[in-house]
């Protein structure tokens, strides 16, 4: 049945979930759980795991007649990690069980999800994180410190890496595990950035007990699990073709038309640069969107970052720096935990704050630049001198 | 133009298509190929100081089995009815052989030229033909780095016959038809002016040795192609056309120089190791690829806008001059730099590609001068008096 299965047949299976539940009467949750069971959350997905087993880009029709209907969504910013990362590793490597346990209340918002793999003595290296899970009988007993865990103090579960072997090398002794954020010995503190807010969390974790059953995939290959969802995170970061002047251009220019006494010729035609750069790398995007869409995926996702966190920080610098006096200003250091981050947002201080992150968070560039190097021109890799060293005897 | 503050319209981004088609490949592998087997670097190195720096043969081998010189010209004019997008994948690798042959001059700035005046007119029509046929050489009689929207040039005047001297034409001692902006008792005009009695080609040593430029004095008579009603406009469109299509040459020329040189210092050892494993070589070549990146999807938009006539294209080819011009020179110098003592040498070509980037960067409009046009299209002014 799903073979044959077109654009028409996800009409109607859309009108069906509409004529049982309308939306103007129907309860959100409730909506949102009809919409998983009937197979029109993620229609790639597998039967009676909210999806149809329907090419992934018939999930575009379904959100459309949706929308048009005026249904309620299930606000994906809010739940990013357990949608992009989460979900397709559990899909992957998580028993039956797990699967039918964890994904409905996921795809709903039932339940948030965040990830625990950075530590602080694992940051690009994350392959040599040290959390300990011991095992003790039919439970692993957890210790260590895992940081930059958004929705961390909102979160019900967390995908999380822990060592289970210190005696192999770094990627042979790690696990896969699904934390239970709301397990004694658990503890969440926001942690501030030099924006003056907290969007992240540092979390503390002391002899946390998990049973054996949130376990993802066997012992010991938690590193092959992690590359899947690390590799969800990159397809995200891709996104979809974005009108002229999108995100940071766009705040700068409208500041500058709309400003035209703070003008100046050296900060004219550094805008005018930056505004060239910023366009040609949403006409790349398009370009790699269209490339994905005829099944050609090339080695671009990886330029896309690399140039936005460019373009971020030295847009937002300039959009500082274009304010003049009022460039001494800051909006707020009051230390807020804001539930969703807008780059964009806020004030011109903030947005040239926030964008130092960009080349550090999801990858730094420099990381970014060894891969572009390495794999796609086939440069001679990095020296890698703890590939065979037991991991506990790494210099560190 | 919008008024301050508000955002300039986004263009219908609806058809627009990025990617190479398979014609479109299938071209640039026959392009390729053919370059690959008759005009190496070397081979070009070779002929940049003989009497002959052009090579004609290979020329016309492109005119008569690839159509080059047909490829803008539609069916019912003698051409093959192509579009810019094929064009633009042949100034790639011409680009990427820095090929010596009277491309941009003949088959993109002639030819657009051309086309962009009444081609009912028998005069328009013979010489278009007789372009697309390759019996015909042509060059646009401007300086080379003349850009859509300068004044109409002043150069060349008209009483009775055409009177002036044009600098830095590219392609002219090539040409066998000179397409001359002149400006008469009646306003600007363009006129076809036959090489031979009456015109004076000066050969100018040119920084790039694979592209070449003279001065062309005229005292002859010529043939009105264009006169006050479409002058302006002809020669606008084809220095556009010219823009756009350059911006894939120079996207050529810069994957020539990323591709050679990654081969080279993965080749070259120091220190007992490839040069090619030192990361401040690797995060260099890293950008000169991120660079690359964008620039193809800018070269490409250019080129689709011109194709279609998008309402968008003065937009999309102001911005892929001033995205690639500065990424092939970047490159180029790249390629100087990372091939050390040996990227200095006469003897390896990488000067020849440098010297190409960087005439190419003052070809049509420099980046700047494109940047200061967006600057009205965009809706992104200067200060205020």
């Amino acid at each position: 049945m799903t073979e044959t299965l077109d654009a028409a047949d996800l009409k109607a299976m859309v009108a069906d979930l509409l004529a049982t539940h309308d939306p103007a009467t129907t309860d959100r949750l409730e909506f949102l759980r009809a919409r998983f069971d009937a197979g029109l959350a993620w229609v790639h997905f597998p039967v009676g795991l909210g999806g149809l087993g329907a090419p992934r880009s018939l999930q575009a029709v379904v959100e459309r007649e949706l929308a048009a209907a005026g249904a309620p969504n299930n606000e994906p910013r809010r739940i990013g990690i357990g949608l992009g990362m989460a979900a397709p590793t559990i899909l992957r490597f998580g028993t039956e069980e797990q699967k039918s346990r964890f994904l409905r209340p996921l795809w709903t918002g039932e339940e948030v999800w965040c990830q625990l793999f950075s530590e602080p003595g694992a940051g690009s290296d994350q392959a040599a994180a040290g959390t300990r899970a011991v095992r003790d009988g039919d439970e692993w007993v957890v210790n260590g410190q895992k940081v930059w865990t958004s929705t961390a103090h909102t979160a019900k579960w967390a995908i999380m890496l822990a060592r289970t072997d210190p005696d192999v090398p770094k990627h042979q002794g790690l696990s896969y595990f699904v934390c239970d954020m709301t397990a004694p010995g658990v503890e969440v503190r926001p942690l501030r950035q030099i924006t003056g807010e907290a969007e992240f969390n540092e979390v503390f974790l002391t002899d946390v007990r998990l049973p054996d059953s949130l376990r993802l995939g066997e012992v010991g290959q938690g590193w092959q699990v992690a590359q899947t969802t690390l590799m969800n995170e990159r397809v995200a970061i891709g996104g979809g073709p974005t009108p002229r002047e999108s995100g940071m251009v766009g705040v700068v220019a409208a500041d500058w038309r709309a400003r035209p006494e703070l003008r100046t010729h050296e900060l004219h035609d550094r805008l005018l640069r930056l505004w060239v750069a910023a366009e040609a790398t949403r006409l790349a995007g398009a370009r790699l969107s269209q490339q994905l869409a005829v099944g050609a995926p090339g080695p671009e996702g990886s330029a896309m970052k690399l140039s936005f966190a460019r373009l971020s920080q030295e847009l937002s610098g300039l959009g500082v720096e274009f304010r003049g006096e009022d460039g001494l200003r800051y909006d707020d250091w009051t230390m807020r935990r804001p539930e969703l981050v807008d780059f964009t947002g806020r004030d011109a201080g903030y947005r040239y704050l926030r964008a130092r992150g960009n080349s550090i968070e999801g990858g730094t560039s420099e990381i970014l630049r060894n891969i572009i190097a390495e794999r796609v021109l086939g440069l001679p890799t990095e020296a890698r001198v703890d590939k065979d060293m037991p991991w506990k005897d790494m210099p560190r | 133009m919008t008024k301050s503050g508000s955002i300039p319209p986004v263009p219908q981004r609806a058809g627009v298509n990025l990617l190479y088609s398979d014609v479109e490949e299938a071209l640039r592998a026959s392009v390729a190929d053919l370059l690959a087997k008759r005009s190496a670097p070397a081979d070009v190195l070779a002929r940049v100081e003989t009497d002959e720096p052009y090579d004609t043969a290979l020329w016309s081998v492109l005119v008569e089995q690839l159509d080059v010189a047909a490829l803008l010209v539609p069916e019912e004019l003698g051409g093959v009815g192509g579009s810019a997008r094929e064009m633009a994948v042949i100034a790639e690798e011409l680009g990427r052989a820095v090929t010596p042959a009277p491309f941009l001059g003949s088959a993109v700035l002639a030819t657009s030229a051309l086309l962009a005046c009444d081609t009912s007119s028998a005069g328009v029509a013979k010489l278009l033909r007789s372009l697309a046929s390759g019996e015909t050489v042509a060059t646009l009689a401007v300086p080379l780095s003349t850009m859509a929207g300068d004044p109409f040039p002043s150069a060349v005047t008209v009483a009775g016959e055409l009177t002036g001297t044009v600098t830095t034409v590219v392609d002219a001692a090539s040409a066998d038809v000179f397409v001359v902006p002149a400006v008469g008792p009646d306003g600007p005009s363009l006129y076809a002016v036959p090489a031979g009695d009456g015109v004076t080609v000066t050969p100018v040593t040119a920084l790039d040795l694979t592209r070449r430029v003279a001065d062309v004095t005229v005292a002859a008579t010529g043939e009105l192609l264009a006169g006050p009603d479409r002058a302006v406009r002809a020669l606008a469109a084809a220095l556009t056309a010219g823009a756009g299509i350059l911006a894939s040459e120079q996207l050529g020329v810069a994957q020539w120089c990323l591709d050679t040189t990654v081969r080279y210092v993965k080749e070259r050892y120091q220190f007992g190791r490839p040069v090619g494993s030192f990361q401040a070589l690797k995060h260099r070549l890293a950008d000169v690829w991120l660079n690359l990146v964008t620039a193809r999807a800018a070269a490409r938009y250019a080129a689709d806008c011109l194709a279609e006539d998008r309402d968008d294209v003065a937009v999309a080819v102001a911005v892929a001059q001033a995205h690639c011009s500065p990424v092939a020179v970047h490159a180029a110098e790249e390629a100087v730099q990372l091939h050390g003592g040996i990227g200095m040498t006469w003897e390896h070509p990488a000067h020849l590609f440098l010297k190409r980037a960087k005439s190419d960067e003052i070809a049509l409009g420099t980046p700047g001068r494109h940047r200061a046009a967006l600057a009205g299209l965009v809706d992104l002014p200067g200060p205020v008096a």
